[in-house]
């Protein structure tokens, strides 16, 4: 198996009175595209924002190969875009991660070219569209050059366009040598862009395999359960 | 970053424009004096005060209460010179060493205003006790300063005199404002009230409504106006100088003579009277 | 003709004639209200911002106290100031009561809560849709309130402009740390209520008019540029 990217030990979260991730242990696999899957209110969300290091478990620790936590960025099902314009959005999360003053600008453009943004720069953020904007918070995120990238259902709120486009850009950062950590609950989307499934159930791991066995044949009754159930829908 | 810079500096512009000009004040020569209503309201210092500043370049900044509220005023030291008309709470004033010296500069009279209906049956007397006497036999609306000004101090002798027990009346008819002339004038106005009033006030005084004259000329409505140095030992910034150039000035001919100039529709308001 | 109609002719007569003594005390007022308002914003606004992004004990009680301070009454702020500035009060040796100066500082510490409270309102409201994104990229706390007070101007415009309607129309404080001096602290407010004193209810109501087309041309103006600016930003 691969390198490990990092390890979940024992993971426990507590909201309100209710546990939404309990005892979960799973190590991820670096360079790899590791897709979250489950129903909604699995705890897919929560469970990513415990690696990203926006929520702070109960219990339990989130462990990173090499001791400390690498360069990471995360992207969020609706984009947060600043009220300025698409390249300032970009030199602002570069400033942020200590970025020199004198290398924002290129660097931000550079990674504008490489998502087909360019001519958007001095555009400002708040006037485009959803898909456009989903885009630019890919490329405000592969700017800061992230060892692992999380998607927290990126391509939800957008048309099966712009989801495309999405799904394209991420497959280029992935080749780029970015781990990938990403939830969703789109089947096809899982298909189509995941190496690896972490099937999550009731804040629990249910399933954590290849993705070419997870669909060939599901070793759990919940991840059957959903994919019959996901794709009775479809 | 370029965005905030930009609006940091624009805004520390502003900043200077806007503290440039009330500062500028500051360096003017100038004296502040604590005075009443009836003296600004009646527009004798509008009249009065351009002559002084032409002559001695020293600008003079009137602010305009009522008698004991000018006299509490000049006690924190927050005037140089007190122009007003009460004169047992002025000889108070210099006794506790606040003031140097007093001096009478000017007199004008009370007058009862009333409505021309003249419920209490008032009007055309010379005796203004009787009158008080009288509505408060009516029970006729009367509206008070109520606010321990010259006026109100004067009306308060008078109701005492009147044979009124207590510190004033009683009873729905007596409403005490707590308010300036003016203010008590337009209560008066729109209450068709009698009330008491300095004639300078009343003549400048343009929502009268039914409003008129019913008493006056009796003795007992002289109205004396003094005029006091802040003591400069209880306040060490008084400006001394210019403050008593100020008062050599009022009581001064050329003072007396510009008071005496004041007219409204050919009347006169004030009466200068300064100890020669 | 009825006071009102009289008043209107009055107004138009003073506007048309460019009367000096209206001109100054236009501009005064302006002045000292505007002054005010620059001060309280600088302090008024970062304040709202801190109280809206930062986490500290007694953030609660603090965000109540801000709200209940903008009801402040103008004479009591204006009676404290006087205290305060009188010869006989502490800061007595500035000789600043009866200045534009002491205007100013009524009428800050008038409208500063007011600035605060509604900012750390708007701010507050941002920093719900953007906590996350900005912590992904790791913004400070500080650096948060920093941006989101950018991020939301257009809508801190409007808070801004609140300030400056209290500042201008308010008589109770400038009345007494002014003390209504002609030529020196005579203010649109205090001009009216001296003209009401005198009776001279027509040009009382004269000015009146003119101060609610003033404070009328400021936000349409303010109301203008915000509009333009959003469209143009989004």
């Amino acid at each position: 198996m691969a390198e490990a990217l990092l390890t979940l030990e024992a993971l426990r979260f507590d909201a309100g009175g209710h546990t939404l991730i309990d005892s979960v242990s799973a190590r991820i696999a670096a360079l790899r595209r590791t897709v979250i899957l489950g129903p909604n209110g699995a705890g897919k969300s929560v469970l990513m924002r415990l690696m990203h290091g926006l929520l702070e478990p109960v219990s339990g620790r989130v462990h990173w190969s090499g001791g400390k936590a690498p360069v990471q960025a995360m992207v969020f099902q609706r984009p947060v875009m600043l009220r300025r314009s698409v390249l300032d959005n970009l030199t602002y999360a570069l400033a942020l991660a200590g970025v020199a003053a004198g290398e924002r600008r290129t660097r931000a453009m550079d990674v504008l070219q490489r998502v087909g943004l360019a001519h958007l720069a001095s555009r400002p953020a708040r006037v485009l569209s959803g898909g456009e904007q989903q885009r630019v918070a890919l490329a405000r995120a592969w700017a800061l050059r992230p060892a692992v990238l999380f998607l927290d259902e990126p391509t939800a709120s957008l048309d099966p366009g712009a989801s495309a486009e999405v799904e394209r850009l991420i497959g280029v950062i992935a080749a780029d040598g970015c781990s990938i950590v990403m939830s969703t609950h789109n089947l096809g989307q899982a298909r189509r862009l995941a190496d690896d499934i972490l099937f999550i159930d009731s804040g629990r791991i249910a399933e954590h395999t290849p993705a070419a066995d997870f669909f060939a044949a599901p070793r759990s009754a919940q991840a059957e359960q959903f994919i019959r159930g996901e794709l009775s829908w479809t | 970053m370029d965005m905030i810079r930009r609006s940091l500096i624009s805004a520390v512009a502003a900043a200077a424009v806007a503290f440039a000009s009330p500062v500028s004040f500051a360096a003017e020569r100038f004296i502040t004096v604590s005075s009443t209503t009836s003296t600004e309201n009646s527009g004798l210092f509008k009249h009065l005060l351009p002559v002084f500043e032409a002559k001695t370049g020293i600008q003079v900044r009137v602010v305009a209460l009522g008698t004991g509220q000018a006299l509490d005023m000049a006690r924190r030291g927050d005037a140089d010179v007190v122009f007003v008309h009460d004169k047992k709470a002025e000889e108070k004033f210099i006794a506790e060493g606040y003031g140097v010296s007093r001096q009478d500069v000017m007199y004008n009279d009370f007058v009862l205003i009333g409505p021309k209906a003249d419920p209490a049956k008032v009007v055309g007397g010379k005796d203004i006790t009787a009158a008080l006497t009288a509505i408060r036999a009516a029970q006729a609306p009367f509206v008070s300063r109520g606010d321990k000004s010259g006026t109100h101090a004067a009306e308060l002798r008078l109701w005492k005199a009147a044979g009124v027990e207590g510190d004033a009346p009683t009873g729905d008819w007596y409403r005490s404002t707590g308010s300036g002339m003016g203010a008590a004038l337009n209560t008066a106005s729109s209450m068709n009230a009698y009330i008491m009033a300095d004639r300078g006030t009343w003549l400048s005084f343009k929502n009268r409504g039914d409003l008129t004259v019913v008493v006056e000329g009796d003795n007992r409505l002289f109205n004396q106006y003094g005029v006091i140095l802040v003591n400069p030992e209880k306040h060490a910034h008084v400006k001394k100088a210019d403050g008593q150039a100020f008062i050599d000035w009022v009581v001064s001919a050329e003072g007396q003579q510009a008071i005496a100039g004041y007219k409204i529709g050919g009347e006169q308001l004030f009466f200068p009277n300064a100890a020669k | 003709m009825s006071t009102v109609g009289e008043s209107f002719v009055t107004a138009a007569g003073l506007v048309v004639a460019a009367d000096p003594r209206l001109l100054d005390i236009v501009c005064l007022s302006l002045t000292v209200s505007l002054s005010a308002v620059f001060i309280a914003s600088c302090l008024g606004l970062p304040i709202g911002a801190a109280i809206a992004v930062g986490r500290f004990p007694g953030r609660r009680t603090l965000t109540v106290v801000l709200n209940g301070l903008m009801g402040l009454p103008p004479v009591v702020v204006g009676l404290l100031v006087y205290l305060l500035l009188s010869r006989a009060g502490p800061l007595g040796a500035l000789g600043l009561l009866f200045t534009p100066s002491a205007m100013v500082i009524a009428q800050v510490v008038l409208i500063t809560p007011i600035i605060a409270a509604l900012s750390r309102q708007i701010v507050a409201d941002a920093w719900r849709d953007y906590e996350e994104q900005l912590r992904s990229l790791g913004a400070s706390t500080p650096r948060a309130a920093c941006t989101l007070l950018i991020d939301t101007r257009f809508s801190l415009s409007t808070a801004v402009l609140a300030g400056l309607g209290r500042a201008v129309a308010e008589v109770g404080a400038v009345m007494i740390v002014g003390g209504n001096i002609e030529g020196v602290t005579r203010v649109m407010t205090t001009s009216i209520a001296l003209e009401t004193s005198k009776g001279d209810l027509p040009l009382a109501l004269a000015l009146g008019f003119i101060l609610i087309a003033i404070v009328l041309i400021l936000n349409a103006l303010a109301h203008a540029v915000r509009e333009w600016a959003v469209r143009r930003h989004g």
